[in-house]
């Protein structure tokens, strides 16, 4: 084993910033991180065994038992439910004899759960090894579960159950890409390399004009306006520059980068060109979320093929000194990594925890040279507005968002997928184009976001009124909007807090407790005046804003749904909501052995 | 509005100077006036971590303890609405362990506790959760007690002569986080190396093992004196 973990560690030239590299190596070897590796690690890096495990424990996907020869994650986002994720998960452990977060004796195979994968619009799906199961039903796993026993491989297994495989340039998979366009920009037929060739012409300073002028914001959820960072960028002079584009695609809800990834990746590489010109980098990299490592050898093709028509490398297009090449950087499973700055943690080969600011990425980001960090769609907008001009952009959409913006839509409707469409069309509009009649809340950008009811759906989806990063969830009126999205939004902002910060780390454990003690009948209306008070603690003092809105979910449906929490809570003048009677006696039963005897309410 | 060099800026009103790069905080300690910490320890890099230094600068939330003060800048610290989150963030740290003053050995050293007299905690808000958390006692150096770590960084921040880490985080999240420690590292380190580590834990997690109350309950650092009160002229 030493020698393995050893060769891993020099194809990586004993670089630290490299560990998270190694790790996924070694996790793909060994379908775990062995303890001797975490010694072998150690003492080639010289660092302490706890430095290398501060790392390894961060990451959803690094198990330190073998997590199964196939290991199975099934997604339980909340979405996955209303498609019969409860009946898959139950045909899993049945045919494969072992329950979730557990693996077969003979470690062949391990079931485990997952939080969102961006599948939202084909649920339920599960990762096997590397391999994506969309659409599943219990016919589909008893049948992946026999052919996983009888030893197959897992492609082939996708190749049998799938009803349709997906083409495109050596991406083989049923993952589909529900794409609908409402109106064009991303999706306009970009001829390759015309931008590029265009932007070669032009000085770095004349780029970001243009970019300024256009008016792109960020897609990424802030909306900070893209032509402004990579000014702030080029005016920290760097000796290095590093661009990277975001696609760690963690939000709740969010898809859309993996449909442009899958179908348009020329286009984002080529504007991932077009911006390095823009910054003077000579270096970028992919931050490829680990649930879409599917894609990886895939976009690994792209980029050679772009190299090998001078699309990247050096002297691009025949400018002298024009370099720039791109990496694919692989997460492990974390979604506040997408936080820019704990995304450069990340890279750097460490736990995944958002940097204090200042100083901001444009200033000391990757290896401490600025860095710009950019969304997948941000990125991707860059080449049309080069070919038609900042003037054509802005002539789409709203005055203060320019351009159009991909959608994921998902939940109760008919047509779940990614929309394109321009900024400023109202929740109403956006509900009839899905075919959503009977919707009680829609969940826009995703937890963090804010849920709202039917009275505001005559609003419209822009910055200036409901900015998002494009998560739109739709939830039916047969649906306990509690119980099976905001209770499961809230563990989820619980596990993936990086834990820094003591309010993000602890107080929404206290909200969730409290949660669910109105879920469970025991609060009163003091709990609920509460609940929405602590939850304004978190907004102001987190560091990033994972923690200023992982009070989201419970503040905005306390805002516009209050009803749902006041027909669970005791009315009684005299409750006390402190103690919990029944429970108390339960316990004390328990202790001594007695069965309680008290009528429950 | 620089003076000598130094940078200009007003805390709740009052005058301050500060060297160039200086964090607020540091730069308030050195004119006279406290905002509260716990994660903040001079000679490592701030983690702001505990975000109880909080405050206002041009009406926005920084981290006293990460943000370098500029010239002109005006802070507000001494303010109702930070009083409440601080004196909040102290209970969080309070139900979210497991904190028996009476039987702790860093009871009247201890930083927590001092804050928590200090904002006049009489108990928390928020319900106790009494969370099931270890010790590690097996280093020959160091008792680690869970129970009582508010998860600070600062041992973590720190390193050995050769630039090792003993400490380190563990896991993520609000359930699952902890302190790990490097047995055999820790068993190594010498008695004021250990001593170091016990004296820079903020709480009563660390201690350095055979060693216990060597000055008496009631004569202790923040016994008679409330804590901020060396600093606040
Ligand atoms: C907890 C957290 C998670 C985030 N996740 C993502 C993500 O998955 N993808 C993304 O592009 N931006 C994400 N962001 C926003 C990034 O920090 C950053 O603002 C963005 O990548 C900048 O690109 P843009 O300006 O092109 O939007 C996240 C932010 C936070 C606080
Ligand atoms: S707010 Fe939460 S996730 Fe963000 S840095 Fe703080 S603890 Fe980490
Ligand atoms: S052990 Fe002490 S110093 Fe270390 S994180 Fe916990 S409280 Fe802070
Ligand atoms: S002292 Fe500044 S965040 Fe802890």
């Amino acid at each position: 084993m030493k020698g393995k973990i050893s060769s891993i560690i020099n194809k990586y030239n004993q670089d630290r910033g490299r560990l998270l590299d190694m790790l996924l190596d070694i996790q793909n070897e060994f379908s775990c991180i062995p303890h001797e590796a975490v010694g072998v690690l150690a003492e080639e890096l010289d660092i302490s065994e706890v430095n290398v495990e501060e790392t390894v424990s961060f990451y959803h996907f690094f198990t330190r038992e073998p997590a199964g020869k196939y290991a199975v994650y099934l997604n339980n986002s909340p979405v996955s439910f209303i498609y019969g994720r409860a009946e898959v998960a139950e045909t899993f452990e049945k045919e494969v004899g072992v329950s979730f977060n557990e693996v077969t004796e003979d470690g062949l195979i391990g079931l485990w759960e997952t939080a969102d994968i961006g599948m939202n619009d084909q649920e339920p799906a599960a990762i096997i090894n590397d391999t994506l199961f969309t659409e599943l039903t219990r016919a589909k796993v008893k049948k992946i579960v026999r052919a996983m026993k009888e030893g197959k491989e897992i492609k082939e297994i996708a190749e049998d159950v799938a009803e349709a495989m997906y083409n495109r340039d050596g991406l083989r998979t049923m993952v589909k890409n529900n794409l609908h366009t409402k109106a064009t920009v991303l999706f306009s037929e970009v001829e390759l390399g015309k931008a590029l060739k265009k932007a070669v012409g032009l000085s770095p300073e004349e780029i970001v004009e243009e970019i300024k002028d256009s008016n792109l914001r960020g897609r990424g959820g802030a909306g900070f306006p893209t032509g402004l960072k990579w000014d702030f960028c080029r005016r920290s002079k760097g000796e290095r520059v590093f661009l990277i584009c975001n696609a760690d695609e963690g939000e709740p809800g969010t898809f859309k980068d993996r449909v442009i990834m899958t179908q348009l990746p020329e286009q984002l590489f080529e504007s991932m060109a077009i911006a390095a010109h823009a910054l003077e980098a000579q270096e970028g990299f992919v931050y490829l979320r680990y649930e879409y490592s599917y894609m990886k050898d895939y976009l690994e093709g792209v980029l050679q093929k772009m190299r090998d028509d001078n699309l990247l490398g050096k002297n691009i297009l025949g400018k002298e000194g024009f370099d720039f090449d791109i990496r694919i950087q692989l997460g492990a499973g974390s979604y506040v990594c997408g936080a820019e700055s704990a995304l450069i943690e990340s890279m750097e080969g460490k736990r995944g925890e958002p940097r204090n600011r200042p100083p901001f990425p444009v200033q000391r980001g990757y290896q401490d040279y600025p860095t710009v960090v950019n969304n997948v769609e941000t990125l991707a907008k860059v080449a049309p507005i080069m070919i038609r001009g900042a003037e054509w952009f802005k002539s789409i959409g709203t005055k203060e968002s320019a351009g159009t913006k991909l959608l994921s839509i998902s939940g109760d409707c008919q047509e779940p997928g990614v929309y394109e469409m321009e900024w400023g069309m109202t929740i109403r509009e956006m509900l009839e184009m899905v075919g959503a009649p009977d919707t009680q809340a829609v969940i826009v950008g995703g937890p963090s976001g804010v849920c709202i009811d039917p009275t505001h759906f005559g609003r419209s989806v822009a910055f200036e009124d409901l900015a998002t990063g494009g998560s739109m969830i739709l939830v039916g009126e047969q649906r306990d909007l509690l119980e099976e999205f905001i209770l499961p939004f809230t563990n989820f902002f619980i596990e993936e807090s990086c834990g820094s910060c003591t309010p993000c780390r602890d107080l929404t454990v206290i909200l969730r407790d409290k949660l669910l003690k109105i879920l469970n009948g025991n609060g009163s209306q003091k709990d609920i005046d509460e609940l929405y008070e602590w939850g304004q603690m978190g907004k102001d003092a987190n560091r990033c804003g994972l923690g200023q809105t992982s009070a989201n979910p419970i503040l905005t449906t306390i805002e516009n749904f209050r009803n749902l929490y006041e027909e669970r809570v005791q009315t009684d003048e005299d409750y006390v909501s402190t103690f919990d009677f029944e429970k108390a006696v339960a316990d004390s039963c328990e202790a001594v052995g007695r069965v309680p005897n008290i009528p429950s309410h | 509005m620089k003076k000598d060099g130094k940078l200009y800026f007003e805390i709740d009103g009052k005058p301050c100077y500060a060297e160039e790069g200086q964090s607020i905080i540091d730069a308030a300690t050195e004119n006279g006036v406290f905002i509260p910490s716990l994660c903040h320890m001079e000679g490592v890099k701030p983690a702001g971590s505990c975000r109880i230094c909080n405050v206002k600068v041009d009406g926005r939330n920084m981290t006293a303890c990460t943000t370098p003060v500029e010239d002109g800048m005006i802070v507000e610290n001494d303010i109702p609405e930070l009083t409440e989150l601080r004196k909040a963030i102290v209970e969080t740290l309070f139900v979210s362990g497991n904190h028996h003053c009476p039987t702790c050995e860093k009871s009247g050293n201890c930083e927590l506790q001092a804050l928590a007299y200090r904002f006049q905690m009489l108990v928390p808000r928020f319900p106790y959760k009494f969370p099931e958390k270890g010790v590690n006692p097996r280093s020959d150096q160091i008792y680690h007690d869970r129970n009582r770590c508010i998860l600070c960084k600062r041992c973590i921040r720190t390193v050995t002569k050769d630039g090792k880490h003993v400490f380190a985080y563990h896991g993520r999240g609000g359930e699952d986080l902890h302190v790990a420690i490097d047995e055999e590292l820790a068993s190594r380190l010498t008695d004021e190396e250990a001593l170091e580590a016990m004296e820079n834990c903020p709480v009563g997690a660390i201690l350095k093992k055979e060693r216990g109350f060597e000055v008496p309950i009631g004569e202790r650092k923040y016994d008679h004196q409330p804590i901020g009160s060396e600093i606040e002229n």
